[in-house]
């Protein structure tokens, strides 16, 4: 008796949660869902913050860009908290793996003949860069709008903390942990002229207000750009000069880039396609800032890699940006 | 002088801990909860990796300390041997 | 080359703080325009010290591996309906309090810190505050993924967000994150890291994950015991705020400690709902709210600040009276909600007689003296049929948002009330605590969205009250509110469990 009455009676009164429901119908929702839609404050603040009066909290007039829906950003890596450190610590035992070979072969003592040195000026100093990136995505986490938005800003604000570290990494196993390619990185970073431009135009964003111009000049023109130059052709011409053994060692950030990239694409797409007031405003920062990122990097492109280097990643980020509708 | 505590979630891993706790501590009290046992000693409470590895018969990272930790009363001290816990 | 070992501290610095530089493009106040108008003084942040060395690797790899274990969890509690095996159905009330209540304040704190995240120029409190602010996402999104499965069987989960926006009780919650979020940026940190997750969250987490222990909810203690671990980090980033402040300059001081006495205030008015959730939601009780606030306030934070006295801190000013009221709190929210909880999304009861009794022997100074009687008075009008509620508008303090139902604590027969005037307005509080954060801001909290007043001036939809219940809240009527004998909830849970209904048994009782 007790039996029948479970069975006939154990059965779930609802799906899902009412605003999943109104979304997507009445029938179980995914574990992305329900932790990304619908989750953010709308309505009804109590108090204008002190910092910023002219604005409520969660306000989305702190972009140039509007919406009918905020939501509309899905993530294409549906990624909540769970998901997204289960996948980062897969990429992280391999990283593992591959800086502790490296190490205990002592790849770097085989490294050829000014590598070393060129590793130090053409690519340690990006830790620094990552470290505005990492401001950079956290900006648009706290003052974004839209769960499914700010959360995948944090996560990226934070693989950026992580691109850094590992960039340093890098620098401790060259400098066998004295810190000294790290502290000639930074002078290089804060004092050779083939860096400024590329600096200034990282304190530039970082001194902006729309949070969405700051999306668009660090994670869609500035990113492209080198991730394409530092991490594709600087790492293709160091094979070819025989350091192929490099590569283990930047992996992760090629990994992730490649990973990420579908996520920025996506986002930039839907903006975009939402109305033609946002295009324009969109297609307004990315000349903007494309001309002065393109400025900035040239040079230093040309001393890690060529002299067709900085085109060949211009013709890159063009081709992502068409793809995007601009 | 006040007493300091932490708490750790009741599992496997932590019965170890809790060993190396006693051990180091040995005036610590040691009370098992719901689900969490809560540790406490006046001023000082030290969990020391190697004592942790011995009653392990494994290496262990002492940040891994932070999977079964739930609560913490005092100034944390954390090295990569020694986490300590004191009131001034 | 033989590599030098580096000690935690030292690699830390090298792979986090390091990475900070100079500006010299911009000036620094426009990359961080907040860090000045509090009126704090910092001369030197690298004298920040890290309350925890986590670098992003060690990070996924940990948290992965509790979430890895929570998950599991979570599935296998779905999957043998793990909702059947709670004490009782009454239970579910104080977690629907939760999700309703709390998971969206654990949601702000993400909010605010990726706010401070950022803003921070010292690299150290900016990375510290970052990790908190993932954390914190993390514990709303494994909170809401827990309760899905009790969303499925019982009412009042189904529109948690919405809910939190409007209802009249919630803004209780939602106006202390929205005070502290609205405020400058160390007032944050003293308010949630050091007030809140340092001084009073483990009076939040300890005895209620217990008390989800010994009442067989498995998901709740999992996510609980879970997101505590990351607490524990929280916690010392709490205190290293405090310290670090206090150290910098002593015009500091005074700033501090008018923040502490006011969050350690506003804190305890929020815990009153916690208060009322040990006492009365639990059907197995681990400890009372009086002797969990002994251990964690008392105790604990007894400790804490005479720690502090070095600097010349002292107890928060209104510890005192928070100290009198754990005899008392409990009980008047309880009947607070017992009066509005046809206005509620969640169902309140009568104690039976023997809990009754443990209220009794755990309460020897206030229960059988000032609320036994009322209570069995309106078990008697319910056994009677006329089951009472309260059909008039509450009052609402205007700084904590509850209706005034606090009394004083040198004669808990009288209810408290404080005004103050401002602008030829009269303000109403419930206590000397709420009417000091009024008068020393009085152009902030004159902004108090009060639900009782934004339905009055029609801004809930109207003045039906049915309506701004079913409607502008969404409240399903007759399922999620009103007293949990005669439920929806209940009727299935008898159903589970081939047992009688109350309202069977109170019959046959005649």
């Amino acid at each position: 008796m007790t039996i029948e009455i479970k069975t006939s009676t154990i059965q779930p009164i609802r799906n899902t949660f009412a605003h999943i429901e109104r979304r997507f119908g009445d029938k179980p929702a995914s574990r992305y869902q329900e932790a990304s839609y619908d989750l953010a404050p709308t309505t009804n603040f109590h108090y204008r913050p002190l910092w910023d009066p002219e604005l409520r909290l969660n306000d989305p007039g702190r972009t140039a860009i509007s919406m009918e829906d905020w939501y509309a950003f899905r993530d294409p890596r549906q990624y909540y908290y769970g998901s997204y450190v289960q996948a980062r610590a897969k990429l992280q035992e391999i990283t593992e793996s591959n800086y502790a070979f490296f190490t205990r072969r002592d790849l770097a003592g085989r490294l050829p003949e000014g590598v070393r040195e060129k590793v130090v000026r053409c690519l340690l100093p990006l830790r620094h860069l990552e470290m505005g990136a990492n401001m950079n995505n956290v900006f648009g986490s706290a003052y974004g709008i839209g769960t499914v938005l700010t959360q995948a800003f944090l996560y990226n604000g934070m693989d950026r903390l992580g691109v850094a570290q590992y960039l340093s990494r890098i620098g401790l196993i060259l400098d066998g942990n004295s810190g000294d390619t790290l502290k000639a990185a930074k002078t290089t970073w804060m004092e050779d002229p083939l860096w400024q431009d590329l600096r200034r135009y990282v304190e530039d964003v970082l001194a902006q207000k729309d949070w969405f111009e700051v999306f668009v000049a660090q994670d869609v023109v500035l990113d492209t750009l080198v991730y394409d130059i530092f991490y594709g052709q600087f790492d293709e011409s160091m094979t070819e000069a025989g350091a192929g053994d490099l590569a283990m060692l930047i992996e992760f950030m090629q990994e992730w880039h490649k990973e990420t990239s579908r996520w920025v694409d996506s986002v930039i797409k839907t903006a975009v396609a939402e109305s033609d007031a946002n295009r324009e405003q969109i297609a307004a920062w990315v000349g903007d800032w494309k001309q002065q990122a393109l400025a900035a990097l040239g040079p230093l492109a040309e001393e890690a890699v060529g002299p067709d280097a900085i085109n060949a990643s211009a013709e890159v980020l063009n081709k992502r940006l068409t793809k995007a509708g601009l | 002088m006040s007493k300091v505590y932490m708490a750790l979630q009741d599992n496997e891993e932590a019965h170890y801990l809790v060993e190396a706790l006693e051990e180091d501590n040995p005036d610590a009290t040691v009370d098992y909860q719901p689900a969490m046992i809560r540790i406490e000693n006046e001023g000082h409470l030290v969990l020391k990796r190697e004592t942790v590895e011995e009653k392990m018969g494994r290496d262990w990272d002492l940040q891994s300390l932070h999977v079964n930790l739930v609560t913490i009363g005092g100034n944390v001290d954390e090295t990569d041997d020694e986490f300590t816990l004191s009131w001034n | 080359m033989a590599a030098r070992k580096l000690n935690l501290k030292e690699r830390y610095s090298l792979l986090t703080r390091d990475l900070d530089w100079e500006y010299s493009y911009r000036d620094k106040k426009e990359i961080f325009p907040y860090e000045e108008f509090e009126g704090i003084k910092i001369t030197d942040w690298s004298k920040w010290e890290d309350p925890f060395r986590l670098t992003m690797d060690a990070y996924w790899k940990y948290q992965a591996e509790k979430e890895k274990k929570l998950y599991a969890i979570f599935d296998a509690f779905a999957q043998n309906n793990g909702q059947q095996n709670v004490t009782d159905a009454r239970y579910i009330n104080a977690i629907k309090v939760f999700l309703t209540g709390v998971s969206p304040l654990e949601y702000q704190a993400y909010s605010g810190y990726a706010h401070v995240g950022r803003q921070f120029s010292g690299v150290g409190a900016r990375t510290a505050c970052q990790m908190q602010s993932i954390d914190e996402l993390r514990h709303v999104q494994t909170q809401v993924h827990a309760m899905s499965h009790y969303n499925k069987f019982f009412d009042g989960f189904q529109d948690f967000p919405h809910m939190h926006d409007r209802v009249w009780y919630l803004s209780v919650p939602k106006s202390f994150f929205d005070d502290a979020r609205s405020a400058g940026p160390f007032e944050f940190m003293v308010a949630i890291s050091f007030s809140f997750e340092y001084v009073l969250t483990n009076l939040l987490f300890v005895p209620f994950m217990s008390g989800a222990a010994y009442n067989g909810d498995m998901a709740t203690v999992t996510f609980g015991f879970s997101a505590q671990s990351d607490e524990a980090r929280h916690m010392t980033l709490g205190l290293e705020v405090i310290k670090f402040l206090l150290e910098q300059h002593p015009d500091n001081v005074p700033i501090v400690q008018r923040w502490i006495d006011k969050w350690f205030w506003r804190g305890t008015r929020l815990l009153a709902i916690v208060a009322m959730m040990m006492d009365y939601m639990l059907p197995n009780r681990v400890m009372s709210w009086k002797e969990a606030w002994e251990v964690y306030f008392e105790e604990a934070g007894g400790a804490l600040f005479k720690d502090l006295a070095r600097y010349g801190i002292e107890m928060p000013k209104y510890a005192a009276t928070a100290i009198a009221e754990k005899e008392h709190i409990s009980h008047q929210v309880w009947s607070i909600f017992y009066n509005y909880t046809h206005a509620a999304a969640f169902h309140t009861w009568m104690p039976d007689e023997k809990e009754m009794d443990w209220l009794s022997e755990k309460y020897p100074n206030s229960f059988d003296k000032h609320y036994r009687k009322r209570f069995e008075h309106w078990r008697e009008m319910e056994r009677a049929g006329e089951r009472f509620y309260n059909p008039t508008l509450p009052m609402l303090c205007n700084t904590c948002q509850i209706p005034m139902g606090f009394t004083e604590m040198d004669d808990p027969t009288l209810t408290a009330y404080r005004q103050s005037v401002h602008k030829g307005e009269r303000y109403n509080f419930c206590s000397d605590g709420c009417k000091d954060i009024f008068d020393h801001e009085p152009e902030k909290y004159v902004q108090s969205w009060l639900p009782v007043h934004q339905i009055y001036q029609g801004n809930c939809g109207g003045a039906d009250i049915e309506k701004v219940l079913s409607e502008y809240y969404r409240i399903n009527m007759g399922k999620d509110n009103m007293d949990f004998h005669g439920s929806p909830d209940e009727a299935r849970w008898n159903e589970w469990h081939n047992l009688q209904s109350a309202e069977e048994r109170l019959k046959k009782a005649g």
